[in-house]
């Protein structure tokens, strides 16, 4: 067993963990990074697409550039980098000290011993089973980010003629992957009556390629002995499938682009508290899960849409590290809850007297919409939004102004999150789309 | 020349390939599929019986009993994911009691050893998961669950170490006897010579007592759908829970598996296609309904994963081993559907005693080894007690399957042993069984069986030929490894 000391152990050396270590380094911080693949980088590193940076450097990137542009520095900053290594455990050692382990076939057992730990995991792919799509189980199934990474880094070709079920980007791009090498898309299925991409996805990836997209319309089975043979398509009339007017498609491989979740499984045996809206960690304004000294951020808190986006609250969350092992305390704070059309918004809660971002998720798809800003039932900002949907992530930056301090003096003692999070300062903020 | 050739390595072949193996006989065991364990037993419901569900008069509860009790000792020796959790028939209205006074007679007719009749409060206590609505039940402490795919592996490979010919991918098509020899030829013209021949071939029973002239009779599928909630998933019981059955199976169940996730089903519905293993979106709602009746806290968000499976059934429902009156040398095995995984064993004892009845001289082999050396699992081991296990082979700490935590070590070793499918690498470590279902190991799983057995990755299938994973390679010829 190899044993070592940091002020800060990150978990991923993907987009948001390379931020996050990067901006406690640069702070003077000690820093390790553990990750599970033999590179940095993460899941850009099969992205070869462009679209990237566009917010974050002004450029239009492929995703192993971008990566590059965090390789670079990490590499070169002094920080502990464990590759080919996985966290197997957390324990939290209170009052401050954290011990964290690590499986890495170089070193064998590697065991940290730190004061703050920062969960940048990332997402999965939901698959088949959470789906519950019937039929058999032949070969030439796969999720779409599967057949990403073998195509763009195992080299292979999944399949000839093959249909997408779900419209997310992940399988939008892989639409227009598969047709570059020669694969025939012949679908792709998207259960909502709107796609689950962007619109720059759709254009770019399905339009421009004439793939056909079959909106408000799912596949209810999936048929072949060894591998698939076809999938039956069905329109939805009320949530439910017409097989009246069902049809099939011949083809020999299916992927699913049916949405990412949040990888906690390593959070929630660390004790930390899941939301049900993102199903991220519960995080404070500084990042921070309810338990003391582990902070979240990326895709793992909860599924951005934009790399640059994931960037930005990685690298505000390596800086609110470094001032909660500084000492600096937490001034009072504001919960901060989903209002009218709004899934989720992070994080959970907000300080009053300093620049606060926030991501919030719609839950419908709406043009000519106002996003409201309510402190305890009263208005203290709006936005007017030309369009939203769900699949398009709001980041709303409200200035240390939005909320006057001391404005409030009611006793909030018990939150949903136990009375032990009472913020002190006290009042609720709610986000809305009307 | 084998003195016997077993056909079909399902767990019914392969106890008695394994049973044989004891004594000085040339044994071959016949897998028309490319691995052990990929027909019937594959997709079962993982449970050891405890003898209560039965009559005293049939051959499966004799049997049953008799191989519920087999189960410590095999374990001991071949070291499968075993464990003896208890069973519970949950009644929830007296009528319904009245049908677990009767199960408990016939329990205690067949010989099975501790079951009790337990009224509400002893049955919340034994399983706080239990909805409040129980009556009260039924209680068979005897009963288990089991990984059956590792125990049909490690079956096989005891046999194997003990001098057994595993052959796979081989497919009987013909039989000639010719004087006291049967000689049968597969699919692709190979040959093999046996003395005595043992149809354990599943759902094809049928067609092989066919090809050997043997009795005529017809297996029916019977369909099953199964159900996976991930580790972790909420309110799971701690033992198996029945419902009072109904006249043509056990009913659906909520399984806590032996390696932590929820299993529930089977449904129960004949068909005629054996090869017919889809699943539907209407018995999904139907099976969770019953499930959630008998525990409430169940979840459809925590599905992983659906599979379907078919029961070999024979008219009459009970099991048909017997030597065949009009067949020379041909023992019949088949009808062997629930519960012939927990009957295996004494399914194996009656082969043997039929061949020797018959005039099968058995001679036992003094250097016969039980035992096979038992798997080394990461997940198994506490954090504390790993550093042994990597000192042997830094692989144990290279973990590839993550929800699961298998490491590449273990990954290996089951390509080593001949497991060199998806399928087969999943069923030997879990590698895939988890909640991504092999989103982030299986390029992995390709490589390692790539860089193990020297196949280029479009070789690779999920479970033989025709299942290959993916078609081609960027940049070769068109048509090159293309399916």
């Amino acid at each position: 067993m190899t044993v070592r000391s940091v002020d800060a152990v990150v978990v991923g050396g993907g987009s948001a963990g390379m931020a996050a270590a990067l901006a406690m380094r640069q702070a003077g911080l000690t820093v390790a990074i553990v990750e599970r693949d033999p590179f940095l980088g993460g899941i850009l590193l099969q992205c070869i697409h462009s679209g990237f940076g566009l917010h974050e450097f002004g450029q239009d990137l492929t995703g192993p550039e971008y990566a590059e542009r965090f390789i670079g520095p990490v590499l070169s900053s002094g920080i502990d980098i464990l590759l080919d290594a996985t966290v197997m455990e957390i324990r939290n050692e209170p009052p401050r000290g954290k011990v964290l382990t690590a499986f890495s076939r170089r070193l064998g057992i590697v065991r940290f011993s730190t004061r703050a730990i920062v969960l940048a995991m990332g997402c999965r792919e939901r698959n088949r089973g959470n789906v519950a799509i019937a039929g058999t189980r032949p070969a030439g199934v796969f999720t779409a980010g599967l057949a990403q990474r073998l195509v763009n880094v195992e080299g292979c070709i999944p399949g000839r003629r093959a249909v997408i079920i779900g419209s997310g980007d992940i399988g939008l791009i892989m639409a227009r992957r598969l047709t570059l090498i020669g694969c025939k898309v012949l679908a792709v299925v998207e259960i909502q009556p709107y796609p689950s991409g962007s619109v720059r996805n759709i254009v770019q990836c399905l339009n421009d390629f004439s793939i056909p997209l079959y909106l408000g319309h799912v596949v209810v089975r999936i048929e072949g002995k060894d591998r698939v043979e076809e999938v039956e398509v069905a329109p939805l009339d009320d949530g439910h499938p017409v097989s009246a007017k069902s049809f099939r498609i011949a083809c020999d491989t299916v992927l699913l682009s049916v949405g990412l979740i949040p990888e906690n499984e390593l959070s929630r045996a660390a004790g930390v508290s899941i939301e049900a809206g993102t199903g991220g960690p519960w995080v404070d304004a500084d990042l921070m899960t309810h338990v003391e000294g582990i902070f979240a951020c990326g895709n793992v808190l909860h599924v951005h849409d934009l790399v640059d986006f994931v960037t930005e609250e990685a690298r505000r969350c390596g800086e609110r590290v470094v001032s909660y092992l500084g000492g600096e305390r937490k001034q009072g704070m504001l919960t901060v809850a989903p209002g009218a059309n709004v899934r989720y918004v992070v994080p959970n809660t907000f300080v009053p007297g300093r620049e606060n971002v926030l991501f919030l998720r719609p839950l419908v798809v709406k043009n000519e919409a106002r996003l409201e800003v309510r402190v305890d039932g009263q208005e203290i900002r709006s936005r007017r939004l030309a369009h939203v949907q769900p699949s398009e992530m709001i980041r709303l930056s409200l200035d240390k102004d939005a909320v006057s301090v001391g404005a409030k003096s009611t006793e909030y003692g018990s939150t949903p999150y136990g009375g032990a999070k009472s913020t002190g300062y006290g009042g609720a903020m709610e986000v809305s789309i009307r | 020349m084998y003195d016997i050739a077993i056909i079909g390595a399902g767990v019914s072949g392969a106890a008695i390939a394994r049973r044989l193996s004891s004594y000085r006989l040339d044994v071959a065991l016949i897998e028309r599929r490319v691995d052990a364990s990929f027909g019937v037993s594959k997709a079962n419901s993982g449970i050891i019986h405890a003898g209560f569900h039965h009559a005293p008069s049939s051959l499966k509860a004799r049997l049953e009993v008799a191989g519920n009790r087999a189960f410590d000792a095999l374990q001991a020796e071949l070291g499968f994911p075993f464990r003896r959790n208890g069973i519970i028939v949950a009644a929830f209205s007296w009528e319904e009691m009245k049908v677990v006074d009767g199960l408990y007679a016939q329990g205690l007719a067949n010989g099975a050893r501790g079951i009790e009749i337990v009224g509400r409060d002893r049955i919340l206590a034994l399983e706080p998961a239990l909805s409040g609505d129980v009556a009260g039940g039924l209680f068979a402490p005897e009963g288990g669950i089991i990984e059956p795919y590792r125990f049909v592996f490690a079956l096989v490979e005891s046999a194997v170490a003990n001098g057994v010919r595993f052959l796979t991918g081989w497919d009987v098509t013909e039989a000639i006897r010719q004087g006291d020899v049967w000689r049968i030829t597969s699919g692709t013209g190979e040959a093999l010579e046996a003395r005595w021949v043992v149809n354990a071939a599943g759902l094809h029973a049928d067609t092989v007592s066919a090809i050997f002239g043997a009795e005529h009779f017809s297996i029916v599928p019977r369909k099953g759908e199964e159900f996976i909630l991930e580790r972790g998933a909420a309110g799971p019981p701690s033992r198996v829970i029945f419902p009072v059955p109904a006249r043509s199976s056990k009913g659906v169940l909520v399984i806590p598996t032996v390696e932590g996730t929820v299993m529930l089903g089977p449904t129960a519905e004949e068909g005629e296609d054996k090869e017919d293993t889809s699943t539907t979106p209407e018995n999904l709602d139907r099976v969770f309904d019953l499930a959630i009746r008998m525990v409430p806290r169940i979840s459809k968000r925590d599905i992983i994963t659906a599979f379907s499976g078919l029961r070999p059934t024979l008219p009459g429902d009970d099991f048909y081993i017997d030597v065949s009156r009009e067949a020379p040398a041909f023992v019949q095995v088949a009808g062997i559907q629930s519960p012939g995984l927990t009957a295996s064993p004494a399914i194996a004892e009656r082969v043997r005693d039929l061949l020797q009845e018959a005039g099968l001289v058995l001679v036992e082999k003094p250097d016969w080894h039980p035992g096979i050396a038992h798997m080394e699992r990461t997940r198994d081991r506490a954090v504390s007690d790993l550093d042994r296990l990597v000192a042997k082979d830094p692989a144990y700490a290279h973990i590839v399957c993550r929800c699961e935590a298998v490491s590449e070590a273990e990954v290996v070793e089951a390509i080593r042993k001949g497991h060199t499918t998806l399928d087969g690498v999943k069923y030997y470590t879990r590698a895939g069984m988890g909640r991504c279902q092999g989103g982030f190991c299986t390029y992995r799983i390709m490589r390692l069986i790539s860089r193990e057995t020297g196949l280029p990755l479009e070789k690779i299938s999920k479970h033989g030929p025709g299942s290959e994973l993916v078609t081609g390679r960027i940049g070769e010829a068109e048509g090159r490894g293309a399916s």
